[in-house]
């Protein structure tokens, strides 16, 4: 048998998510970003919302998140995609409007935006990748960088004492009236794989049913940032990042776990 | 029928802009311009027109729900004063760069700093020279009263989608504050969904439906497309200059002498040049009415019949640079301006241009720059 | 036909809706009008001035050194404004309140007891409308039936029963105006 006899359409078993362009991805080998593209544009097509769907792009290593997911979006000014969204949504009752950003960009510049926007209880997805680190400037301190955690601002290790405790931003979100769901998930195994899509999916249902905002932080790796190969960064997240950041839902339906 | 009403600067810009038939507003308190916000949540424009009023956490955010609206194709404003539009800034290069429509108000008060809440017109190098970061400009409109407030809101609306660029309607704190008799426009309705998608889907992001997606950014990492982008820009800013640079002459056709100034400094200018007339002496007022584009042409033109000319604005002189610029060092041009809050009167107008041009003053020392040059 | 007016006194006073009635009045009678505040700090106590003009001429500057007629509410804008008034021009106050008194005899002053005639008919804040009614005759420049008309126009339907308590007020003023003599005070 001659591999053209296998490639044929009812041999295939997997396929590029449609949703996503043939635009070569921009992400390091075994940077968690493309997944996540790929779960929220594969939730997107499956849902069949596509031509109702507005995404707002952060600054950050998914800047060019537009040149990967085909769908219309907009790019935001550095932590502002919560305020995009929420205007987009307010004027646009019937799309579904997400927002998908970095630790940086939610949780430090755009603390204000994220805290706001989720208090508000607007009625949008925020998809926000945790992976501890600015990737795009090459890994400096973030929000969320761990204690002790090394990174080009912090290079002796993260000081609690001076820099700050990383930011549970997740778990202070919760705490607010306007979110409706809020969960933590990641990407990094085939079940946390299939978990996580099955969250985004809540959140974008949720913007069906105008049940407010729905907020899925997905710990990520940097095998770049970290210094890592991506099977030590993927093992170091499990032994180092879940511990403080719990994977699991913390909001469903508007109560507190 | 024109509704004829007394109202504030701040109110009648606010109501203009329901009639105009605006999609959204979004600010954040500040003094001189809170009525705009006051106003408009008062009067409910979500049951009036559909229209959507919400006060945001700051000026930041604000600017930002106005990117993200005008980048679904909606027509949309913010307001502020001084401090609040430094904030802005960077989302208003946003959207010079991404080609957004929007319409942006300062009500300005004196600066810098927190400065004072009394008005200023210290905000004009900000407005005309670019103001947040980057290659841009903003077409600036500077009313003059409180008809004008009202009138200038349909004007930049329609500006702002010609050019898909955000413009800026330049106020400050006498103007925004007063009131004067307005004649308010009848309601214009508000563009339904399938019209913004039909009209503008071509760039808008309303959702990829029967088309390609359409996607809005002002990020180009290749140079090559980034510097064609600046030069999109730049023959916008051309074509505005062409097009639609707007001026008033009063009293020029005589005059020996002109006084430049624009919004609430034209008024006050304007009596100035009352009480000289009453004098014998004739000047002429040339307001500009937008700051960029600026009248370059028509201060060329008239620096070849007047002999001196005075630029009059609440600041420590600015446009006064644009003016000299203009008349090619052809006449003296000096400036003249309060600082701080203060309000020029129209007494201390007519000195300053009895003292600075018309007894020679600044001629005198306008040689002695040139010989030192030479 | 133009009257350039300031008026000035203590926020709260009713200083700037005095100026805002007058300027209403002005439009029913088909005027130009402008009326531009003080703002700021003075809506919380301090002193507060509006200064207000009705032309039959577009209005060029709202904002004024010298004025036709000058309504005076406390001392300190007494002491501030007086040498605003251009010369043969109208000087009314309210005496309440003030220890000194005007002093300049190009002018023509008036008193009007506006605060104590108001807490005689029983409401403080009416005070303003009794002073806009002494002004009114001195100076005519708008008719009874326009300001009552403007009051009609720019207040909510809640308040317009208190309109007859408002045209009482301005028939007050007008009945109890009394010329101010800067020589006999002198005397004094």
């Amino acid at each position: 048998m001659e591999v053209l006899d296998i490639i044929k359409p009812e041999n295939q078993v997997f396929c590029k998510t449609k949703l996503m362009t043939d635009c070569a991805l921009s992400y390091c080998p075994g940077c968690g970003h493309g997944t996540a593209h790929n779960l929220t544009m594969e939730v997107i097509d499956e849902m069949g919302i596509v031509e109702d769907t507005i995404g707002v792009a952060p600054v950050g290593c998914s800047v060019l998140a537009y040149d990967f997911m085909n769908i219309d979006m907009t790019q935001a000014a550095h932590g502002r995609a919560p305020a995009l969204a929420t205007a987009i949504s307010r004027l646009w009752p019937d799309k579904y409007v997400f927002t998908y950003q970095g630790d940086g960009d939610l949780a430090a510049i755009g603390t204000a935006e994220t805290i706001h926007a989720c208090n508000r209880g607007e009625n949008i997805v925020i998809i926000f990748i945790n992976n501890g680190i600015y990737g795009m400037t090459g890994g400096q301190m973030a929000p969320t960088t761990l204690e002790g955690m090394k990174s080009s601002t912090s290079p002796y290790g993260r000081d609690i004492k001076t820099m700050g405790a990383p930011l549970k931003i997740t778990e202070l979100v919760a705490q607010l009236p306007g979110t409706y769901y809020v969960t933590r998930q990641s990407v990094h195994t085939h079940k946390n794989v299939r978990k996580a899509k099955k969250a985004i999916r809540m959140a974008f249902e949720n913007i069906k049913l105008k049940k407010g905002l729905s907020f899925v932080e997905i710990v990520s790796n940097c095998n770049s940032g970290w210094k890592m190969t991506p099977n030590d960064a993927n093992n170091w997240m499990e032994e180092n990042m879940f511990p403080y950041f719990p994977l699991g839902d913390i909001k469903v339906d508007g109560k507190l776990k | 029928m024109a509704e004829l009403k007394l109202m504030k600067g701040n109110e009648a810009l606010a109501e203009a802009t329901i009639r105009a038939g605006a999609d959204a507003y979004f600010g954040y308190p500040i003094t001189p311009q809170t009525e705009v916000i006051e106003y408009l949540m008062e009067q409910q424009p979500e049951k009036r027109t559909g229209m959507i009023v919400l006060q945001a956490e700051s000026e930041l955010a604000a600017i930002n729900m106005v990117y993200g609206a005008a980048s679904t194709g909606k027509k949309v404003m913010t307001s502020s004063s001084s401090p609040g539009i430094s904030l802005k800034q960077e989302g208003i290069s946003y959207m010079a760069g991404a080609e957004l429509p929007g319409v942006i108000v300062n009500v300005v008060r004196g600066g810098p700093g927190l400065g004072t809440i009394q008005p200023s017109q210290a905000d004009y190098f900000q407005s005309v020279k670019g103001g947040g970061h980057g290659d841009y400009k903003l077409y600036v409109l500077a009313p003059a009263s409180v008809q004008e407030m009202s009138d200038f809101v349909e004007d930049a609306f329609d500006i702002a989608f010609k050019y898909r660029a955000p413009v800026l309607i330049l106020s400050d704190g006498i103007i925004g504050q007063m009131m004067e008799k307005v004649y308010l426009k009848d309601q214009k309705p508000r563009m339904t969904n399938d019209e913004i998608i039909e009209k503008y889907g071509n760039w808008a992001t309303t959702g990829k439906k029967g088309r390609e997606r359409n996607i809005i950014t002002s990020l180009d990492l290749q140079s090559e497309k980034m510097e064609k982008r600046v030069h999109r820009l730049m023959k916008k800013y051309k074509q505005m200059e062409a097009e639609d640079l707007r001026f008033e002459k009063i009293a020029c056709d005589d005059a020996d002498y002109l006084i430049v100034a624009y919004g609430s400094s034209a008024r006050i200018s304007q009596k100035a040049v009352e009480l000289a007339r009453k004098k014998g002496i004739k000047v002429g007022l040339l307001r500009p009415i937008t700051l960029f584009p600026f009248p370059k042409k028509a201060l060329f033109d008239l620096a070849n019949q007047v002999k001196g000319i005075l630029s009059v604005e609440l600041n420590a002189g600015q446009m006064v640079e644009d003016v000299r610029l203009s008349v090619e060092h052809k006449v003296p041009v000096e400036h003249f301006g309060r600082t701080g809050g203060i309000i020029h009167t129209p007494e201390e107008i007519l000195e300053a241009l009895e003292q600075k041009i018309i007894n020679n003053g600044s001629i005198r020392h306008h040689k002695t720059r040139e010989s030192s040059i030479l | 036909m133009t009257e350039e007016i300031i008026i000035a006194g203590f926020g709260g006073q009713g200083v700037l809706s005095m100026g805002k009635i007058l300027a209403y009045s002005g439009i029913m009678q088909d005027e130009e009008v402008s009326w531009m505040p003080s703002y700021g700090p003075e809506m919380r106590g301090g002193t507060a001035n509006v200064m207000v003009i009705l032309s039959s001429e577009r209005i060029s500057s709202p904002y004024l050194k010298v004025f036709d007629t000058a309504i005076i509410l406390n001392q300190q804008s007494l002491d501030k404004f007086q040498d605003s008034v251009k010369p043969g021009g109208v000087l009314l106050y309210d005496p309440n309140g003030i220890t000194i008194h005007p002093t300049r005899t190009d002018i023509e002053i008036f008193q009007i007891e506006g605060n104590k005639l108001a807490v005689d008919m029983g409401n403080a804040k009416i005070s303003n409308m009794i002073v806009l009614g002494a002004f009114l005759k001195i100076k005519p420049i708008v008719k009874l039936d326009n300001v009552i008309a403007g009051l009609k126009k720019s207040l909510p339907d809640r308040y317009h029963h208190l309109i007859p308590l408002n045209r009482e007020a301005i028939t007050k003023g007008m009945n109890n105006l009394k010329p101010f003599l800067v020589a006999e005070m002198i005397l004094k």
